[in-house]
């Protein structure tokens, strides 16, 4: 008896053991998703763009708060109105050793639009480009067909390769390691799908220098499974805490929670430009005129939405009430938009004077699996519409049905997510306000097909007038313009919760992203 | 035996053509992969070309002919997500899925037929009872709930195994199994016991029902009136007789462990084909949901088929073909 008593005891020393030994130089982060691909310019999508930053650099970064910041050009300047000119860093090394030079820059330029069967590129941050002059190995100009102001913003959305290591090579090189050599902080050892990434430390790196000499990447997608690894000290870092686990991760004391308000924005996009709307019929169930054509009843509807309880209860205060498309202090924000207070006598008598005093039937559709408590918010909102007289019909559906149906118009009222990633607002105007124009390519994300003529010709100018102040200025006339009109209704932004063992901390991005220059060792 | 061999392979070619049209068609009817896949701020110019570039602008019939005619020569397409061929995806999961699927099954037999026996024997005093009781939990608890609570019990709180992921592989001939190193066999032991429990259950109950139907047979009773000994009874002749619709049972509840490993490699995060089919379903990977479940019914297929072959060897009153 006493015999067995010690195996068990030897064995149960010998499992706690393995846990303790994990080499303290190492760090482990559980992520809610894996990158498809490690080929950083074939799929842009948050996962595989934020592990891109891991193996390769921008030319020009984002800092936390999207601002930019020089990368791999440290200088950057419009010297004509269609020419942008970039001074490229010195002393710059791949992980293999060979130099970086602008010969990188025009390559990756170049291989950009021609990666094979890309389900979504980069294309749209070099369309502007009309030829790419390499001055010298490290000066670059970029001649455009038009001024593009928006050019250092597009080149920090995507990273660069080495013409070297990647030229005449496919998705699936990068894949395998083969050419996934870059510039930045960490060098690939090993990706395994579906279990984990093993990245080693590049010690040549031009930037700061990392503590880890080994970062290790786990794609936990259970949110339940995700905090239990944390807890249970099987990873030291986890993104995207479910709002729910937020109280109780609080009071364990070997845990330390980080919040950042994010650029996601929660809103609505009502169906403002056909006359018959698909899923509006008035109380009695008779075809109506589609009222959303009234911009009195976007407002009504925009009033009668309850902001500050929706962030306060269903988003357990990880959320702030949206008032435009970027949260303020972005470039192109308006101060003068605050988000709309809630009203419903405001809204009722709106109704009332838009013909309808007694409202009128809807339904909402909305995901159930996309953004956090999507389901809930749609729900909360309906019962908010009910109140002020528009009766309202709740409809969730997985993202993988929601979003095509939404495309195809099959909606009146849809609650959708939009994270700006150029971190500043034409990019939302642009998507989401601008007429539907496939020629002109905007409004691809405009599903509710709102259309403002004076909006669309502020954002044009915008679009080519280079002067900063000039620029900005026309955005937040066109934003003013668009949002004072209700093209859409935003509802809030979320809060990302990061969860750390005790002894890190992390500063929070407001895209989301996590990276290991914002992981704080205390 | 040849000519049923060959009517089954055809059936399960007309049955493989069936649920490849009701397989596409149905994935085709869920939505649109494009506008999961596409960055929200994409011009419609990269829509329309992304569309074009990943076929799905052709029509329905277009679109499953083309599939169906790389189908007969083993491709199956390339994942819209991963740009590489879906099969070769599927296969890379597979080890882990049948890794976690054969340790269950391990388990579920070495623990489930000794547990059942005893259970059967013992069937009226205090051990029978509470193997049942615990057999009875096993069918009811949920997956994924035991799963959490076993995450929560040991790793958590006492902290003795690892919460998820597959730990440290070793190949072997070419494969990558975590059983061989310390580090996986502890990543192993939480995921095989949850998918392991219900199927334990099971197998308690079948022999558990053999025992107790064999010791009221006449060979038992003669057995003891010439005075073996209750170990031999037991351990060789009642054992070879519950053996066989324990196997039986068990053999076909392999392809459910394999094919619907679902839930526990979510929870664990075992780099497996359920969880690979989840994620795509998510973004509706639609080469990788066809390539998956015509995979999986053709090892249903499979199995099934060399079910009906063993038992025919297994017991010979049981004829192949034809019994006019």
């Amino acid at each position: 008896m006493r015999k067995q008593l010690l195996v068990v005891v030897a064995v149960l020393a010998c499992l706690t053991l393995g846990i303790s030994s994990a080499l303290a130089k190492d760090l482990t982060l559980g992520l809610k998703g894996e990158p498809t691909s490690l080929d950083p310019h074939f799929h842009n999508v948050t996962n595989n763009n934020q592990q891109a930053l891991y193996l390769f650099d921008k030319l020009i970064r984002q800092d936390s708060r999207q601002k930019l910041q020089p990368g791999l050009a440290v200088t950057w300047k419009p010297i004509a109105d269609t020419t942008w000119e970039f001074k490229l860093r010195k002393g710059v090394t791949f992980h293999d050793g060979s130099p970086f030079t602008a010969e990188d820059v025009k390559f990756t330029l170049e291989r950009i639009p021609n990666v094979p069967n890309s389900p979504s590129s980069f294309t749209f941050a070099v369309s502007a480009i009309k030829e790419v002059e390499i001055v010298d190995p490290l000066t670059i100009r970029v001649h455009t067909e038009n001024p593009a102001p928006l050019l250092p913003r597009m080149f920090a959305s995507f990273t660069i390769v080495s013409k070297k290591n990647a030229q005449g090579m496919t998705t699936e090189d990068f894949n395998s390691g083969k050419a996934a050599i870059g510039t930045g902080p960490y060098k690939l050892v090993e990706w395994v799908r579906g279990d984990r990434t093993v990245y080693a430390r590049n010690d040549a790196y031009w930037g700061e220098k990392s503590p880890w000499e080994k970062i290790i990447i786990r794609p936990i997608t259970n949110d339940g499974t995700r905090v239990a690894s944390l807890k249970s000290g099987d990873v030291d870092l986890i993104n995207f805490v479910p709002p729910a686990d937020v109280k109780h991760l609080e009071k364990d004391s070997g845990i330390k929670l980080s919040k950042s308000a994010s650029t996601r924005l929660i809103y609505l996009h009502l169906d403002s430009n056909r006359d018959v709307t698909p899923t509006v019929t008035g109380n009695d169930g008779s075809v109506i005129k589609n009222p959303m054509k009234d911009s009195r009843v976007r407002k009504a509807i925009s009033k009668a939405i309850n902001r500050e309880a929706i962030a306060a209860r269903i988003m357990e205060g990880l959320a702030i009430p949206a008032s435009q498309m970027v949260p303020d202090g972005y470039a192109g924000t308006s101060t003068k938009l605050k988000a709309e207070p809630y009203d419903p006598q405001g809204a009722k008598a709106l109704l009332t004077e838009a013909g309808y005093p007694d409202g009128f039937k809807i339904t909402i559709h909305g995901p159930n699996d996309r953004y956090v408590n999507d389901g809930d918010i749609a729900q909360a909102i309906a019962q908010m519409l009910t109140k002020v007289g528009i009766r309202t019909e709740v409809n969730t559906m997985p993202k993988a049905v929601y979003f095509g149906r939404a495309s195809a118009l099959e909606f009146s009222l849809m609650l959708v997510g939009w994270a700006t990633d150029t971190g500043e607002q034409s990019n939302c105007l642009a998507s989401l306000l601008h007429t539907y124009d496939k020629e002109k390519g905007f409004g691809a994300s405009n599903r509710g097909r709102y259309s403002n003529p004076l909006v669309d010709q502020k954002l044009e100018e915008a679009l080519v007038t280079v002067d900063p102040a000039k620029h900005n200025q026309l955005i937040i006339e066109a934003t003013e313009i668009g949002i004072g009109d209700t093209g859409i209704v935003p509802i809030h932004y979320q809060v990302n919760v990061w969860g750390s063992r005790k002894g890190l901390a992390y500063n929070g991005r407001t895209d989301g992203y996590t990276l290991p220059r914002e992981i704080i060792v205390k | 035996m040849l000519a049923f061999l060959i009517r089954r392979i055809t059936q399960s070619a007309v049955v493989l053509l069936v649920m490849s049209v009701l397989v596409f068609v149905g994935v085709f009817y869920i939505g649109n992969p494009i506008d999961i896949l596409i960055a929200p701020d994409a011009t419609p110019a990269e829509y329309a070309r992304a569309v074009s570039e990943l076929g799905l602008d052709k029509p329905l019939w277009e679109q499953y002919f083309v599939f169906l005619k790389g189908a007969l020569q083993g491709n199956f397409g390339n994942s819209f997500v991963y740009n590489e061929p879906a099969l070769q995806i599927i296969l890379t999961r597979l080890p882990a899925t049948l890794e976690l699927a054969f340790t269950a099954m391990f388990m579920a037999v070495f623990l489930g037929i000794p547990l059942g026996m005893v259970a059967g024997i013992q069937h009226d005093n205090w051990i029978g009872r509470n193997i049942m009781r615990f057999s009875i939990l096993g069918f009811s608890l949920p997956t994924f709930w035991v799963g959490l609570m076993l995450i929560i019990i040991f790793s958590v709180q006492l902290g003795w195994l690892p919460s998820g992921g597959r730990g440290e592989t070793v190949e072997l001939m070419g494969i990558p199994v975590s059983f061989l190193t310390w580090d996986g066999l502890r990543h192993l032991i939480l995921p095989a016991t949850n998918l392991a429990l219900f199927k334990t259950s099971l197998a308690i109950r079948l022999s558990r029902a053999g025992v107790q139907e064999n010791l009221q047979m006449d060979y038992v009773k003669f057995a003891r009136a010439k005075g073996l000994s209750n170990t031999r009874i037991i351990g060789l002749h009642v054992m070879k007789n519950i053996m066989i619709p324990v196997i039986t049972v068990l053999g076909m509840e392999l392809g459910n462990l394999i094919a619907f490993a679902v839930v526990t490699e979510t929870i664990f995060s075992w780099p497996g084909m359920g969880k690979l089919v989840i994620d795509s379903i998510g973004v509706l990977d639609r080469p990788i949901i066809v390539a998956y479940l015509l995979i999986t019914v053709t090892m249903f297929i499979f199995i099934n088929l060399l079910v009906d072959v063993f038992y025919s060897i297994l017991d010979p009153r049981v004829r192949l073909g034809d019994e006019r």
